[in-house]
């Protein structure tokens, strides 16, 4: 049910004990003994080496969160419990009384994560499984529990499972929602459901301290009441006792996943033109787009099967970088993706079936046209690059960002065609710095010949033609990336921007200084001007 | 499938002249929108600007003269797409280099707004430029074959051409050497670098181009244009201010 990665903290006190119930459904959470719950994937928190812990039991840890202005304790181990520590203490004091004392910032979208997880491991129960924020949950067992052997069963079954994968928690059967809720949160109190306190109710607290001044300090109290009085006393505290007696019962929301979107389409005869094909998957987009529609979904990825009466299946996917329903769009990209097939989808014998599944949803909400010509733009690239996309592959299309290299060669890189990465505009009044067209690797050219060794060049020999040098710029140095290699090294680049007779521009370097025995330093061509 | 056969080349039959004869008929109505190069009589003789949603072809004088060609090509595009739409860059890899995005940075086109289209041979260069030019996406594609492109002849060009006017787009075609052959583009450039205005201590300065106008429909040709890209005004200028004042005809008028 749940993966080992996971180790929890009790706090019998943070969160106070609340009720629960309902007929069929048995709570299951942290009812007198809720928790806090981190994955493990922390390990930054953990003040020293060793391997992380377990389980939190033995170890004095607590979770803080900034409440008021400070930092305070909201969940806490039973070992931090043990020392005496207590919620809403400030992490302060509480440092001064436990010196060793673990802090960690409390997680709550981990613990949200965890417990969507539990109540996804429920469903192997009943289909009927919701959360309970921020740690319970309710299952509906109407129906369910005899094939686990009974209700009795079935909570064991469920308790044991949830003991092994590091879970506390306590489990409670009840005719209602709040009715399992409370004997799960407050059953430790009492045996039965008249026994329970009037917190089992989880009404207001002052209504609570008004009820316990009025003597009513059980259910059974308060049940014993005409309920004319209490709703004119204390308002919707009728109605939560209704509910927990069981009197009045309460629809649970439960987590489903969404069925994926798919389309079928069976042939009694096969049909043996892949244009008919075509014609049927058309079709199944129109419908896949309804139901898209009626989810407010787009996909994203789409797969149509070709099953032929023979057996074999031919398999055609496109991608798309927008999440859309179009049927127009979805039926050209696929039909531009069958004509780029290299090996052709052969009908055979015919095919039998096809089936559209839409592999990958997003959501995408309808919205009114406007006139605005921006965003019709920005729509018809979205699909162009689809489209080049399915004809030439989707590595064969990029923009460009920046990076952070002084490395010429390392200063951009390619990224997806839906980014727009922020580039900086370059310096007023000054020509260009940086070559047009760049080479990768640089060219080495030959015959450089300069009027002092750490000179400029004043001709040099490429692709078997000389350029004479008229104009020139330079050196900028440029430092190889000594941080980024073992050695510690590499030879720095003197770059010249140069000009020839003609007026063609260069940017060449040498590689590596002059050195003392003699070896003259290489050359190299790395781009050109416009 | 033999017994198909006939019927669906019967429909081929029937099908394949209609297009033609579609294409033919589609004529431009409204004359195109055009925008300026920033030099006053260059843009008299090109009758108040390039042409929109055209095609325009361009190629090097000289081998050397590619990146200057490339750079033109870009700054062309950069005029035509306005401030706001994407230019496209559909190119055949070949020994040339790649396209610098700092470099573009520095000619004053963000490289952010340019969508990279690597094309694995002239066919599907070809054909991707076809998808561009069609789209009314892009605001200017620059096609850069990497060879001769045989395919890339007069019917394509007049493709690209008609898919240019309905959508918008503006197509300029970046052959690497003179053509040698009829095309369809509404004008015809030859690119050579110029030596640039020089710096302090005599830097290369801005880029500087050397322009022969070929051939343009319905104009004349006109040769020997100088002219340097001011990033920082974002249009082209005379090169020298000396030549400014007969910058009309060029300053040499035989070309």
């Amino acid at each position: 049910m749940l993966a080992e990665d996971i180790w929890r903290l009790d706090n019998p006190q943070i969160l106070p004990a609340r009720g629960e119930g309902d007929r069929d459904a048995q709570r299951r959470g942290g009812g007198g003994d809720p928790r806090a719950i981190r994955p493990t994937s922390i390990p930054l928190h953990r003040p020293s080496g060793g391997p992380p812990p377990r389980s939190g039991e033995d170890l004095p840890i607590v979770f803080v969160e900034k409440l008021n202005n400070a930092m305070r304790l909201t969940a806490l181990s039973r070992a931090a419990m043990a020392l005496g520590l207590t919620p809403n203490l400030t992490l302060a004091d509480a440092r001064a009384r436990v010196p060793d004392l673990i802090a960690l910032d409390r997680d709550h979208g981990a613990e949200a994560r965890l417990l969507a997880r539990i109540v996804a491991g429920c469903v192997r129960y009943t289909p009927m499984a919701a959360a309970e924020p921020p740690d319970g949950a309710i299952l509906d067992i109407t129906g369910c529990a005899h094939a686990f052997g009974g209700e009795a069963r079935l909570k064991a079954d469920l308790a044991q499972k949830l003991e092994a994968s590091g879970i506390t928690a306590i489990c409670a059967l009840g005719d209602t929602p709040e009715q399992a809720r409370a004997l799960a949160r407050f059953g430790h109190k009492a045996k039965d459901l008249p026994g329970l306190p009037v917190d089992a109710l989880e009404a207001d607290p002052a209504v609570t301290l008004a009820l316990r001044r009025a003597g009513l300090k059980t259910i059974g109290d308060l049940a014993s009441r005409p309920r004319k009085m209490l709703a004119a006393r204390f308002g919707d505290l009728a109605i939560r006792l209704g509910r927990l007696l069981g009197e009045q019962d309460r629809h649970i929301s439960p987590e489903r996943p969404l069925p994926p979107v798919f389309g079928l389409r069976r042939f009694a005869e096969p049909i043996g033109r892949i244009e008919d094909a075509l014609a049927c998957l058309e079709e199944l987009a129109q419908e896949a787009a309804q139901i898209l529609l009626e989810r407010h979904q787009g996909g994203r990825r789409f797969a149509a099967r070709f099953f032929r009466s023979d057996g074999a299946i031919a398999r055609v996917e496109i991608g798309t970088g927008q999440p859309t329903r179009d049927p127009a769009l979805l039926i050209r990209l696929f039909r531009e993706r069958v004509d780029a097939l290299s090996d052709p989808i052969d009908p055979g014998f015919g095919f039998d079936m096809i089936r559209l599944d839409v592999g990958q949803c997003e959501a995408l909400t309808a919205r009114q046209d406007d006139h605005l010509a921006p965003a019709r733009h920005e729509e018809d690239l979205a699909e162009l690059i689809d489209r080049l996309s399915v004809r030439l592959g989707a590595r064969r299309i990029h923009r460009v960002q920046p990076e952070n290299s002084h490395i010429p060669e390392c200063a951009a890189s390619a990224c997806a065609p839906s980014q727009m990465p922020a580039w900086d505009s370059a310096p007023e009044g000054e020509p260009p710095m940086r070559p047009l067209r760049l080479f990768d690797p640089p060219q080495p050219v030959g015959a450089v010949m300069s009027e002092v060794p750490d000179g400029p060049p004043m001709r040099f020999t490429w692709r078997g033609r000389t350029y004479g040098i008229t104009r020139w710029e330079g050196p900028e140095r440029i430092a190889a990336e000594w941080w980024r290699r073992r050695d510690r090294g590499g030879r720095p680049r003197d770059y010249y921007r140069v000009e020839d007779e003609a007026g063609h521009r260069f940017w060449l370097f040498r590689h590596g200084l002059h050195e003392t025995d003699g070896t003259a330093p290489d050359w190299y061509l790395h781009g050109q001007f416009a | 499938m033999t017994c198909e056969s006939p019927p669906l080349s019967a429909r081929r039959r029937a099908a394949g002249p209609v297009p033609k004869i579609a294409l033919a008929q589609v004529e431009p109505v409204v004359p195109p929108s055009r925008f300026a190069l920033g030099v006053s009589r260059l843009d008299a003789i090109l009758g108040g600007g390039l042409a929109e949603a055209r095609l325009h072809e361009l190629w090097p004088a000289q081998a050397d003269d590619a990146p200057s060609a490339a750079g033109f090509a870009l700054l062309l595009a950069l005029k035509a797409a306005g401030p706001r739409r994407a230019i496209v860059w559909i190119e055949q890899q070949g020994r040339q280099g790649r396209l610098y995005p700092p470099g573009l940075a520095e000619l004053g086109i963000d490289p952010a707004r340019i969508l990279f289209v690597n094309a694995p041979d002239e066919k599907a260069l070809l054909r991707a430029a076809g998808d561009v030019v069609r789209s009314p996406a892009a605001g200017a594609v620059v096609i850069a074959p990497a060879g001769p492109a045989p395919l890339l002849d007069l019917t394509a060009s007049r493709r690209l051409t008609l898919f240019a006017e309905r959508s918008g787009t503006t197509a300029i075609l970046l052959r690497n050497a003179d053509p040698h052959a009829p095309s369809a583009a509404t004008t015809r450039w030859q690119i050579a670098a110029a030596p640039s205005r020089a710096l302090e201590a005599n830097a290369p300065g801005e880029p500087a181009f050397a322009l022969d106008l070929v051939r343009q429909r319905g104009g004349a040709p006109s040769y020997g244009w100088m002219l340097e890209w001011d990033r920082d005004r974002a249009g082209f200028a005379p090169l020298s201010r000396d030549l400014a004042a007969d910058a009309g005809g060029g300053y040499l008028a035989a070309g």
